[in-house]
């Protein structure tokens, strides 16, 4: 496509974040993609989920979440705080909802912000096609990919998919990405045992180039917007995992090899 | 950077803990000499009764050393007490002498005996002070602003001295007063009698002599207590007390020779201005920079050790904190916090401009992180080649959640002190004063905080075609109905505002030709050039830069307001102009607190008193049952409340919104431009600052419902920042919106306040990440950020339940103060700027 055309690329998203501070290196805008091939029970933005555009209510307002943009006024926002990437390291990241959904603006927005020497990450449940992968890889300058569980069984259970293309393609990202850090959601019943996660941690070391993995423990935070899109919360009334039992994740996740933290 | 992070000695918990036992009391003790001086002075001439009036103070002052101190030196017997300066005013300390330890913002123990003390010397300063000679002096107009409308303050250096300098620490504890006295006897010696101002210069250096004769007594007087209790004392103490005496009977009379000489000289100096004169935000300035040959020459020959050196400078934190000031109680509101505001900043350049850190950089900042305390004001200089270690420190040391250090902008400030008129070299070196306001060192008469100026009172004038309280005091703008365009209403705002900058500039020069007259200061202006070489004091214009500042604020309200009337008056046409004025007075239907009610029904009583009406009680009971329910049964309150909800769709100043940030700009410029036309008694101009100290709390509290949809007596904006709770985009978005305004213009300052919750900053990325939004916003031309790190549950437990958290400090304004000692409204205030979460 001709750089000039990129500009004019549609996509729909529900939310622009600037400011982010753990999800990627430095100080980073986030552009949250709606619509998303996983159901993940957890999901703390359960209205990226669908493509469509909805109503949710929130604090007893009723508000539209998602909209059509073009990669221009993504674009726009992106730049505000150029001084600020400059000094962290930081830039753009794409997150959803499953940014590679979309793959014609997701490559577009990669495109036009590594052609401005923005950098460039992802947030990716992994979930695509590799020709999707092959038309992003280039213009991305770090990946973040959820490794959730490496029980297919079970990964069906509480994400509505089987893992065996995410993994698939993990090695696949791995042996083609600049870089590529391991994420892991540590979900209370689903995946929070020492075995489970040591299993992932000992995948995760076994891909090429990979050698961070970030723990990140299941928060309520998305909770109140289930109830505003009228849907039920699917993880009741359960606990978010307790510092220490993070901690003892954290060591086991250690002794993989890989450097390892709790939080992006 | 292991080799920063020295331990803290024991001693400093214990030094702290004897500090803050008590609530702080008032002396009496300053207050009797210098009466009793005065008395006997009446025929001399005025510098040389000041001067006599100090050396009489510190020939008789109580003195005392407390427990296990290393750096000796306090105005008071009581730990954090205070002296009172009747020369400056005494009239609402008179009044206020049953009430004083009872009010909300700092509040001080008094006994009987001191108040039967100050009651007896009082009476002889009726008509002698400089706020009854500031009064005489100011244009009625003016007066009646000030005195009655409070569009702008000028109470600071009204009540008290002045202060608001940096003075050559360098040059006193290099060379001593003797060197001092020696140079103002040379100047004697070189006076020629046939001189027009012979008769002048000679009582000024004369004063000056007796001025640092008087505090090398006083060192002396330290030096015999020190002997006297070391031979009661026993073992390591002995030894301490023997080396205090040894230490002030060198300095300051002589030049230091050693780090532990050079902070005992320092402190003398520091302590006795603030005997001198109440003036406050008397700053230390650049410490690390001049402190360091010593520390260097110590460390070298194997003197001292880093963690006797660090004992030393956290001994020195702790004394700041030990000198207090007892302020009326309206100041206090503002001001509030026992603030002193002395300011010291490490980091920046040397004066050809190489980066000027040093190992005492950081251990100014570990001081800062060992006690915990709101003194000294500390700040750090931020330029593109400051090291990322230090910076590192610095952010470490503000995830504390103290406020400090405050940061400040080379890049800005050394241009912006060039632009009026200072060489390039000279700004290199510059310090900031008290809250947030640059000064060259040793040189600079600033009048740094010489009035607050409430943008938001010139709208209102607007409005009411400059009447207030009944009473025409603004300009007779045309009738805001019959304006036919946004600009017609811009230029009502502009020449209300330049009317009332005027008037503030008369008030200003008022009380600075009253301390020329009556206060002139010859210690503290015998360590800035050129007082001795022009034989005058300070106070008569003998620096060699004068400036004078008041600050403005209110910034983001009037930006919003005035966005709001153009969108909504004269584009949208939604509203009409006598629907925003009627929604204006109606608070938006929110109507009146009992406070205001109350105010009406006696303005009502008032005005039938003075139509010749009496009225009885039950008359009054009833005429304020009306107004309640006039104001309450508006008709229109339900159009009000949706005249509100139409502001707060339009466009606010803080979010990164070009446009609405431009328009700040020139809003900014309505304030900082006309003043710069101006200029004082001391032969210097008037320049701006942007930022209200804690100000915008009560002089809110004193202004009506606004047309950026603030509600009337609510706090108004603080500093450079958007209203509170306005700005939603998160902390980029703001710094951006704040770098739009031209903060080179206000070269007397601007205060950026941002609150962060902890967890932006936890882990050394996100340290890292906290120093790259400083630096980025730096680079866009910000002039100066300042921190609040503490979670809003904290804060909100913190207010109901202040006992478990006495020793919590937050940053106000360009200060830091213990959280439970200010007033709910001010606490509120803090607890309500806009959190930047995650």
């Amino acid at each position: 496509m001709p750089i000039e055309n990129i500009y004019a690329v549609r996509g729909r998203i529900f939310d622009i974040q600037r400011y982010s501070l753990h999800d990627g290196t430095g100080i980073r805008t986030i552009v949250f993609f709606k619509g998303c091939y996983l159901r993940c029970r957890w999901c703390c933005n359960p209205e990226s989920q669908s493509y469509d555009i909805q109503e949710m209510t929130m604090n007893g307002v009723k508000k539209t979440v998602g909209r059509d943009v073009t990669v221009e006024e993504v674009m726009r926002e992106v730049r505000r705080d150029l001084p600020y990437y400059r000094r962290s390291g930081g830039g753009m990241t794409l997150s959803g909802g499953e940014a590679l959904s979309q793959p014609d603006f997701a490559e577009a927005l990669l495109r036009a912000a590594s052609g401005e020497s923005i950098h460039t990450a992802i947030e990716t449940t992994g979930f695509a096609d590799k020709t999707v992968l092959d038309r992003v890889l280039p213009y991305l300058d770090q990946v973040l990919m959820d490794i959730k569980h490496t029980n297919g069984e079970k990964h069906r259970e509480f994400t509505s998919r089987d893992n065996g293309l995410i993994l698939d393609n993990a090695r696949y990202i791995a042996e083609r990405a600049n870089e590529l850090i391991i994420r892991v959601p540590v979900i209370p019943t689903f995946n929070d045992t020492d075995r489970e996660i040591a299993d992932i941690a000992r995948f995760a070391r076994s891909l090429p180039n990979v050698r961070r993995l970030h723990l990140l423990p299941y928060h309520r935070l998305g909770q109140d917007k289930y109830a505003g899109l009228s849907r039920e919360y699917g993880m009741g009334e359960l606990e978010p995992p307790t510092p220490e039992k993070m901690r003892r994740l954290l060591s086991v996740a250690e002794e993989s090899g890989l450097i390892c933290r709790i939080g992006g | 950077m292991a080799i920063f992070s020295v331990e803290k000695s024991s001693r400093i918990d214990r030094l702290i803990a004897h500090l803050y036992e008590n609530m702080p009391e008032i002396e009496a003790d300053r207050a009797e000499l210098l009466t009793e001086s005065y008395r006997a002075t009446e025929h001399l001439p005025i510098v040389r009764r000041r001067s006599a009036a100090f050396r009489h103070i510190l020939e008789n002052i109580p003195i005392v050393i407390r427990p296990e101190e290393l750096v000796v030196g306090s105005n008071s017997k009581a730990p954090r007490g205070c002296q009172t300066f009747p020369e400056y005013s005494y009239e609402w300390l008179e009044a206020e002498l049953d009430t004083v330890h009872a009010r909300e913002a700092d509040p001080f123990y008094i006994s009987e005996e001191t108040k039967a003390r100050l009651r007896r010397v009082h009476p002889y300063w009726k008509g002698k002070t400089t706020s009854e000679l500031a009064t005489q002096n100011m244009a009625p107009e003016a007066l009646e602003v000030f005195m009655n409308h409070g569009v702008f303050t000028v109470g600071n250096y009204f009540y008290n001295g002045v202060g608001h300098i940096c003075v050559d620490y360098p040059k006193v504890i290099g060379k001593g007063y003797t060197a001092i006295i020696e140079e103002a006897r040379e100047a004697l010696s070189n006076l020629r009698i046939g001189d027009g101002d012979y008769v002048s210069r000679r009582h000024f250096l004369e004063a000056v002599i007796e001025s640092c004769e008087a505090v090398i007594g006083y060192a002396h007087r330290y030096a015999e207590l020190a002997e006297k209790e070391a031979s009661s004392a026993v073992g390591a103490r002995k030894e301490e007390l023997l080396r205090i005496a040894a230490n002030c009977r060198r300095v300051p009379e002589f030049g230091a020779r050693t780090f532990y000489e050079a902070c005992q000289s320092f402190w003398f100096i520091q302590q006795l201005l603030q005997c001198e004169s109440s003036g406050h935000s008397i700053s230390p300035g650049r410490f690390d920079q001049y402190m360091y040959p010593y520390y260097k020459k110590d460390l070298d020959e194997g003197k001292i050790t880093r963690e006797q050196a660090q004992e030393l400078i956290d001994c020195i934190w702790v004394k700041l904190n030990d000198l207090n000031k007892v302020r009326d109680a309206a100041s206090a509101e503002g001001f509030a916090g026992y603030g002193l505001f002395q300011n010291l900043i490490v980091g920046g350049q040397t004066a050809d401009g190489r980066d000027a850190t040093n190992d005492l950089s950081y251990m100014c900042l570990e001081a800062s992180s060992h006690v915990h305390l709101p003194q000294p004001s500390l700040s750090i200089r931020v330029w593109n080649g400051s090291p990322q270690p230090l910076l590192m420190k610095a952010a470490e040391v503000t995830r504390e959640g103290m406020g400090v250090p405050a940061f400040y902008n080379d890049e800005v400030i050394i241009p912006s002190m060039m632009s009026r008129g200072i060489p390039l070299e000279e700004a290199r070196v510059y310090c900031i004063i008290g809250c947030v306001e640059p000064q060259v060192p040793a040189k600079t008469d600033g009048w740094h905080d010489a009035a607050f100026f409430n943008m938001c009172r010139p709208l209102e004038l607007v409005f009411s075609e400059g009447y207030d309280k009944g009473k025409r005091i603004g300009l007779p703008t045309k009738s805001v109905t019959e304006m036919k365009t946004f600009e017609e209403f811009y230029d009502a705002y502009c020449a209300q505002q330049e009317y009332m900058i005027e008037l503030m500039v008369n008030a200003d020069n008022a009380v600075d030709a009253a301390h020329a007259t009556r206060c002139p200061l010859p210690f503290e202006s015998c360590m800035v050039e050129s007082c001795i070489a022009r034989g005058k004091s300070l106070q008569e214009g003998g620096a060699i830069y004068n400036f004078t500042g008041p600050q403005g604020f209110g910034i983001a309200n009037m930006t919003d307001a005035l966005i709001a009337v153009r969108k909504l008056v004269f584009e949208d046409k939604t509203v009409t102009m006598q629907e925003m004025k009627d929604a204006l007075s109606n608070n938006f239907g929110h109507g009146m607190d009992e406070k205001h009610l109350t105010a009406t029904t006696v303005e009502i009583v008032k005005a039938l008193a003075a139509q010749g009406v009496s009225v009885t009680d039950e008359q009054i009971v009833a005429i304020h049952e009306e107004v309640k329910k006039a104001q309450s049964g508006n008709a229109n309150s339900a159009r009000h409340r949706e005249i509100l909800s139409l502001i707060e769709k339009c466009p606010k100043y803080g979010n990164d919104d070009e446009e609405t940030d431009l328009f700040a700009r020139e809003v900014a410029y309505t304030y900082t431009k006309p003043l710069e036309h101006y200029k004082n008694p001391r032969g210097g101009m008037f320049q701006a600052g942007l930022y209200p100290v804690s100000a915008n709390v009560p002089l809110g509290a004193e202004t009506g419902a606004t047309p950026d949809g603030r509600l009337a007596w609510t706090p108004i904006a603080d500093g450079v920042g958007p209203a509170s709770g306005r700005d939603v985009h998160g902390p980029t978005a703001t710094a951006n919106s704040v770098s739009k305004l031209d903060h080179g213009i206000a070269s007397n300052g601007t205060l950026f306040n941002q609150k962060f919750h902890p967890s932006a900053l936890s882990g050394k990325d996100g340290l890292e990440k906290f120093v790259a939004l400083i630096r980025a916003f730096f680079d866009q031309k910000g002039m100066h950020m300042q921190f609040n790190v503490v979670s809003r549950e904290i804060l909100l437990d913190a207010q109901a339940h202040p006992e478990n958290y006495r020793q919590l400090v937050v940053r106000v304004a360009g200060y830091s103060a213990l959280f439970t000692t200010l007033s709910r409204s001010l606490q509120n205030d803090i607890i309500n700027r806009t959190e930047q979460g995650f």
